[in-house]
């Protein structure tokens, strides 16, 4: 190495010192830790000890994992598709040639800045089985069909649609990258579409979705790993839901909003059982990867069919 | 231009409308029950607007509440002797008959009217149960009254009485503001210069392992969370930062594999022969980042500060894990607490709590609006 070399590399090291000490102590050694405890028995309390891929085993014939992971694809199969098509479809509604766009965004766009503690205690309040304003717009209509409207937070098999209709309120971050996105796609592929009598329709089948494909691949894996690892919302309204009987993380009603990470954080931080834990976490990782993986691979296939 | 997507233009706006409708009413909802007393923030039907009622009670004309409309009609009366001696009744005819003697200044009232109660300030609760009434609905008339009380009672209830259950003391408002505040704050200081300064180093300067160094860095934004949590709560624990602020803001000096990534973008379209020129004239790296780079690079600044603000305002995760005693709650936590130890019956308080808590957002949202759009723009489109 010559001492240009050197200099050059001690120049690199001397910017870049802050974040390799931050990645060391904030990523890289959590990352291995935690493999590691996930083959160990291990509380904060003691020493961790080693068990080989017993916490993995284990997983396999515990319920209460193979549930959380069910309530968790259940919420996330929903919520990323619907939030999707919400989300595209304000922003082609906003791409259109219309009047008071900036004012329509700023009504989309705020919600997905809220708080989350905030938005969750006012979704409480919209859902609210009695007084709840959600009910009492859809009462007259579910009448007339002679149904009641659920009791949202408090049904276990409304506790999840209704999460995962706030989830949608929030949607309005996806749509203004998708504006962005559509906003990049050269006017010429439309005028040339009119040009060869093509309807609205078939514009947006063939110019418009394929043009905005990679951005609908971004935000859809964005999403997904999101849900995926859904937590605040749901512990903060099963908590408030059961009205101060559980701890928030047992899932209420009857364990239907059990979510994957509100699991892990029960059995880390409430049970101790940290090894067991971090071989659950390590799951997550190797779902998350697995699907971002396969996503990836679908989107390229289709994406090359279309160019 | 033509519109680019397969509707016609008043179809556009009806669905743009019903939208926004769908996306502003628990906005309205929210500030609507915020400001309402108790009572009307959970009547049904729902008004949008809060009301204070005026009714004659007993000749003489008080603010009253509205309790609920009758579904049959019958006798008030006030009873002067037997079990009930001193307060008022509602009977039927038949009753009435029976008991004439024991009963004074009885009237009839009807399907249809309203019972009300006289309202009382807390102040004057002590003496004796508040008066009411039945009175027909054309006899009743309101103003609109906005009750911003709620605000100030909420703020200070968000902080628990000194009697509360767990025996903690209670924490003001402002105190869990300056603790979101010195968390917002420092955390943004810290992500703007420390991500900065690497950034460059990944941008600007040629070394040996740079390039993977770099890819590493992406590979870590795979990382979710929850692979984290254990062993990032035994590091603060051995540095015995649990309780107290510090997880949440100083990590921040120590750079983002997001923001490094957002920056180095940015950077690397500053053209090069700025940095030559400079280089020519004897500058010192440094010198070119912080005179040079850094003036030219405001709004990615500003987009990485913004975001790590609302970050760090909205976060709930990192306190909920860190914070152990009240002294130290941040605004989202202490909400979340009040809701579960008041079992949100409080609707008008929690409301008016969660308002204050979005505000911030809101004013800064408009204040920085275009760095929030193209913000979210160039990471979405670029990432």
């Amino acid at each position: 190495m010559t001492s240009r070399e050197r200099r050059q590399l001690f120049a690199g090291i001397g910017f870049t010192s802050l974040w390799i000490v931050g990645l060391s102590a904030f990523t890289a050694y959590p990352v291995l830790a935690s493999l590691y405890y996930s083959f160990c028995d291990y509380s904060i309390l003691k020493e961790p000890v080693w068990c080989g891929l017993e916490n993995y085993s284990q997983l396999f014939t515990d319920d209460l994992f193979w549930l959380s992971l069910r309530n968790t694809l259940f919420y996330a199969g929903l919520s990323v598709p619907l939030g999707t098509i919400v989300s595209l479809s304000l922003a082609l509604l906003l791409n259109s040639d219309v009047r008071g766009k900036p004012f329509f965004r700023v009504i989309f766009y705020l919600p997905s800045i809220v708080p989350v503690v905030a938005s969750s205690m006012l979704w409480l309040w919209i859902l609210n089985g009695q007084v709840g304003l959600l009910n009492w717009i859809i009462a007259p209509v579910l009448n007339a069909f002679g149904a009641t409207p659920p009791a949202w937070l408090v049904d276990p098999t409304w506790a999840k649609p209704a999460l995962i209709i706030m989830s949608l309120w929030g949607t309005g971050n996806a749509m203004i990258i998708y504006l962005a996105g559509l906003q990049n796609v050269p006017k010429e592929l439309y005028e040339a579409a009119e040009i060869d009598g093509a309807s609205g329709l078939q514009r947006f089948r063939h110019v418009t979705l394929p043009m905005l494909a990679p951005v609908v691949y971004f935000n859809v894996i964005m999403a997904l790993i999101g849900s995926l690892q859904v937590f605040t919302q749901a512990f903060i309204m099963s908590a408030a839901a059961g009205g101060g009987t559980g701890t928030g993380t047992d899932g209420f009603p009857a364990r239907s909003t059990l979510f994957y990470t509100m699991h892990l954080f029960a059995t880390a931080f409430y049970d101790l059982r940290m090894g067991y834990a971090s071989a659950m976490a390590y799951v997550l990782f190797i779902l998350i990867a697995v699907l971002t993986w396969s996503a990836t691979k679908l989107s390229r296939e289709r994406m090359s069919h279309v160019q | 231009m033509k519109a680019r997507t397969p509707f016609t233009r008043p179809v556009i706006y009806a669905l743009l409308g019903l939208a926004s409708l769908a996306f502003l009413t628990p906005f309205l909802w929210l500030i609507s029950s915020s400001l309402k007393p108790l009572e009307q923030a959970m009547a049904l039907p729902p008004t949008l607007l809060p009301h204070a009622y005026y009714a004659a009670i007993d000749g003489s004309r008080s603010e009253v509440t509205i309790d609920f409309t009758l579904q049959r009609g019958g006798i008030v009366a006030d009873a002067t002797a037997g079990e009930q001696a001193g307060s008022r009744v509602f009977l039927t005819p038949a009753q009435a008959l029976a008991r004439a003697k024991e009963l004074q200044g009885a009237h009839r009232v009807s399907t249809g009217w309203v019972h009300v109660t006289e309202k009382r300030d807390a102040a004057e609760a002590g003496n004796g149960n508040p008066r009411w009434d039945i009175v027909p609905p054309q006899a009743i008339d309101s103003t609109i009254r906005f009750r911003w009380k709620n605000y100030p009672e909420a703020l200070a209830s968000l902080g628990g009485s000194a009697e509360s259950s767990d025996g903690s003391g209670s924490v003001s408002f402002w105190v869990f503001l300056g603790n979101t505040l010195i968390v917002c704050l420092l955390g943004v200081v810290g992500t703007v210069f420390s991500n900065a300064i690497i950034a460059y180093g990944f941008a600007r300067l040629k070394w040996r392992g740079r390039d993977a160094f770099f890819a590493l860095t992406l590979a870590t934004l795979m990382v979710p969370f929850p692979v984290l949590m254990v062993p990032l709560y035994g590091v603060f624990r051995e540095l015995h930062w649990i309780g107290t602020l510090l997880p949440l803001w100083v990590p921040a000096f120590f750079g983002s594999a997001f923001n490094i990534f957002l920056m180095r973008q940015f950077f690397l379209s500053i053209p090069e022969e700025l940095s030559e020129a400079a280089r020519i004239d004897g500058s010192s790296e440094w010198r070119i980042f912080w005179r040079i780079v850094l003036p030219l690079s405001k709004p990615v600044l500003a987009v990485a500060a913004l975001f790590h603000f609302l970050y760090a305002w909205n976060d709930f995760m990192g306190p909920f894990l860190y914070l152990t005693r009240k002294e130290t709650f941040t605004l989202s936590i202490a909400l979340q607490n009040y809701q579960s130890q008041n079992g949100g019956v409080q609707w008008h308080y929690l409301m008016a709590a969660s308002t204050v808590t979005i505000l911030p957002v809101v004013v800064l949202f408009f204040f920085a609006q275009k760095t929030f759009i193209q913000g979210i723009a160039t990471t979405g489109t670029k990432g």
